[in-house]
């Protein structure tokens, strides 16, 4: 069992939770993920890595309420505990073995969508701690869906942010914000990773194609054990098949199907399962 | 006579009922009717049924035993050589090992040993097996990787020398593949195998789940930090094979691994499980294997029609004949001698059909079987909502790609000698991570014998 030491409200149905996993917390590394069930009777989650710290031996999740098995999750409270915790699973992002010198020579763009703010804080913290200043944009719904911006305002160079309604910063989403950023106020980045919707990462990387930016994303995809087992993960990467649990979850986007990998992650959305006959059509899993 | 007596039957669930749960097919021999089967044993002088037994368990002595009704003893003799006799007994291939050479099987049935087994070890588990004194540690750790047979067998002999082990499991349950693989009316998780496991935890043998080796911790990390002097990898068998046909990304295209892992692990054929699976009105298994078998009788469980799709002959076919039969009888359907060529979707991008093609058996392959060719012009269309390939696996990268010192072969299996030890002081290593896919009794015996090999290593080293 895995102690839930902090549990935060961050935005409607989003929760964060800090957890004792010394373990996971002693190797965990920005761009990897761990699986969680909340309870004996829950689904493996894959979640995110949003913070972690060695030396308490904690690790941060963030957890967006959707189904029935993050219900129960997030219906847990501070002093319980995480049934499971298993990790930390996928390849670290791959800027964590380049020389920070070369990395500091390199201008970076994080763009954040909805939940998609929590894995890039951990990335954008530790470029910051190896002296690499960053630009960071996060889209959200609304002002109330934003999430992690203070804690990301801290370690990025610049924090953009933007809302579909305009409740809040730029009106309009992270791709209208990043090409205002280009064309209108002079910025120019030569590397840009993108984590959120796939939808979103899907229309980010067609912009940044037409800018000839290099463009990293994060894919969160079906998963089952994480360890490359079940192959539920598989995504055409330049059409070769490729589990994101172990291959990934971060791939170069100009070579990702997306389309594919987004019919894929609707899979158990588009048709009732045999086995309990519950419809699952718009529960967002 | 005794070779006069019949094979004596075992009582199953009704074909037609069982195809509908998930309930254990064979209901096992009673006292009486393991009695009249061991009765049939000759006690050969020469036991060819021992020689071909993978972990050599003492088969004429226990059935002896079992006949003189001391059933402790008769439990007591198995676990001199296995630690897992509920398991092995339902789920060894013993037409190919002990049953294969029984010496009433030149002439007629063989003597029922796999059902003796199981009789034996469920009769253990029920009224708990001979006390065995407790073993005073020996001060040496070593760490298993994986729980599965291979581990378990590996953790439970090193316990009996007096070792203090820990196995490191990366699921949430314990078990490996009789967790996640094999189905419940095969192989009873909470009956059997949590029992079968709960016997190698009274030995004092360790257990952590959720800590996956390569990730979580290193083998580096374990024998360096940690303090383990020796560590045995059975990890298993790893990522799952597809065939590079056109199609295979379709939604309802997914790997056995995938399919029985929602099934068994997370129980999603439960009306009451978050996890959830779909077979829709047919469901096409490609491959021939115990997995494959598995894999078909879930779906038709599940409510699907359900077809096996096999390169080769039936005679070809690699799974437990006693598979093949349960899932004819449970109305399987066999489309031997064919191979798909392509998975044809719909509009949204599910899958709507196999178009395969027919298949000749042409001149032996290096595996001895004879290889299939496919029949030209003889494409046609199978109609189904779910495609599940069970091709077999390739080993899992992880543990290779972190760890310093340890060499894979070609295909990427570590390799061990026949010992198990690999190319790094101190590292063992055993069951499918090695051989590739095989079966829970060879990944036992190899288990077994890096236990032997690390209790030489360890005082070779502190003499």
């Amino acid at each position: 069992m895995f102690r839930i030491i902090e549990k935060r409200l961050l935005a409607p149905d989003i929760w964060l939770m800090n957890v004792e996993a010394s373990r996971v917390a002693k190797a965990a590394q920005p761009g990897q993920f761990v699986i969680v069930r909340g309870t004996d009777d829950g689904e493996r989650i894959p979640l995110t890595i949003a913070d972690y710290d060695r030396e308490k031996g904690t690790v941060c999740i963030v957890i967006q309420a959707v189904g029935a098995s993050t219900r129960k999750m997030v219906a847990l409270e501070e002093g319980g505990a995480l049934a499971d915790f298993a990790g930390p699973l996928g390849q670290p992002s791959e800027f964590i073995h380049e020389d920070p010198e070369a990395l500091r020579a390199r201008r970076f763009l994080f763009i954040a969508g909805g939940v998609g703010a929590a894995p890039v804080y951990p990335q954008v913290k530790w470029l910051h701690e190896h002296g690499v200043q960053v630009d960071v944009i996060v889209g959200a719904r609304s002002r109330e869906m934003l999430i992690i911006t203070e804690e990301l305002r801290k370690v990025a160079g610049n924090l953009y942010i933007s809302t579909d309604d305009g409740s809040e910063g730029f009106h309009g989403n992270v791709t209208a914000l990043m090409k205002e950023l280009i064309d209108n106020r002079g910025k120019r980045y030569d590397e840009v990773v993108t984590i959120g919707p796939m939808i979103m990462m899907k229309f980010v990387s067609l912009a940044t194609r037409e800018y000839g930016i290099r463009t990293i994303a994060s894919l969160n995809t079906l998963m089952i054990d994480g360890t490359g087992m079940c192959g539920a993960c598989r995504v055409s990467i330049g059409g070769k098949m490729k589990f994101a649990c172990v291959d990934g979850p971060e791939f170069d986007a100009s070579l990702i199907d997306f389309d594919e990998a987004m019919r894929r992650q609707r899979m158990y959305k588009t048709k009732e399962t045999v086995a309990d006959h519950r419809c699952r059509i718009g529960r967002g899993e | 006579m005794a070779n006069k007596i019949p094979r004596v039957p075992v009582r199953e669930q009704d074909p037609q009922i069982r195809a509908t749960n998930f309930e254990e097919v064979c209901y096992g021999y009673d006292l009486n009717e393991a009695q009249l089967e061991a009765s049939r044993c000759l006690n050969c002088k020469n036991p060819q049924c021992m020689a071909h037994c993978p972990v050599s368990v003492k088969i004429p002595n226990f059935i002896a035993r079992l006949l003189e009704g001391d059933l402790a003893g008769a439990a007591g003799v198995i676990a001199e050589d296995s630690s897992l006799p509920s398991v092995c007994g339902r789920v060894c291939p013993q037409e190919a090992q002990c049953e294969g050479a029984c010496v009433l099987g030149i002439k007629g049935e063989p003597v029922a040993i796999g059902k003796l087994e199981r009789f034996v070890g469920d009769w253990e588990l029920e009224h708990g097996g001979a006390k065995r004194p407790s073993v005073a540690s020996n001060g040496h750790k070593v760490a298993v990787i994986g729980s599965g047979p291979s581990g378990l067998a590996c953790a439970a002999d090193l316990a009996k020398l007096g070792y203090e082990v820990t196995v490191f499991e990366a699921l949430h349950k314990l078990g490996g593949v009789l967790q996640y693989g094999i189905p419940e009316f095969r192989l009873p998780k909470d009956k059997v195998v949590a029992r079968e496991i709960e016997k190698v935890k009274a030995l004092g043998v360790r257990f952590e789940t959720d800590t996956i080796v390569g990730r979580t911790v290193t083998i580096d990390s374990l024998m360096c930090d940690e303090g383990f002097e020796a560590v045995f990898v059975g990890s298993g068998a790893g990522l799952p094979k597809f065939m590079g046909i056109p199609g295979e990304n379709l939604n309802g295209v997914l790997s056995a691994n995938e399919f029985l892992t929602r099934n068994n692990l997370m129980k999603a054929y439960l009306e009451e499980s978050d996890t959830p699976v779909y077979v829709g009105e047919r469901t096409v298994v490609v491959g021939g294997g115990n997995v494959a078998m598995d894999a078909v009788r879930t779906a038709k469980r599940l409510g699907a029609d359900a077809y096996i799709v096999y390169r080769r002959s039936e005679a070809e076919l690699p799974a437990r004949q006693e598979e093949v039969h349960h899932a004819k009888e449970e109305g399987v359907k066999f489309e031997m001698l064919v191979n798909p060529l392509e998975i044809i979707g719909d509009e949204e991008g599910w899958v709507k059909g196999v178009r395969c093609i027919r298949m000749e058996l042409g001149e032996p392959d290096e595996s001895g079987r004879r290889s299939p060719k496919a029949v030209s012009g003889s494409e046609f269309e199978i109609p189904c909502d779910t495609v599940i390939m069970s091709l077999g696996t390739s080993p899992n990268p992880l543990i290779a790609s972190t760890t310093e010192g340890i060499q894979t072969t070609r295909w990427g299996g570590l390799i061990a000698n026949d010992e198990g030890a690999t190319t790094r002081e101190g590292v063992f290593a055993g069951g499918d991570a090695v051989t590739g896919a095989a079966t829970v009794i060879l990944a036992m015996g190899a288990g077994r014998k890096a236990a032997a090999a690390i209790d030489a290593y360890i005082k070779g080293k502190t003499e």
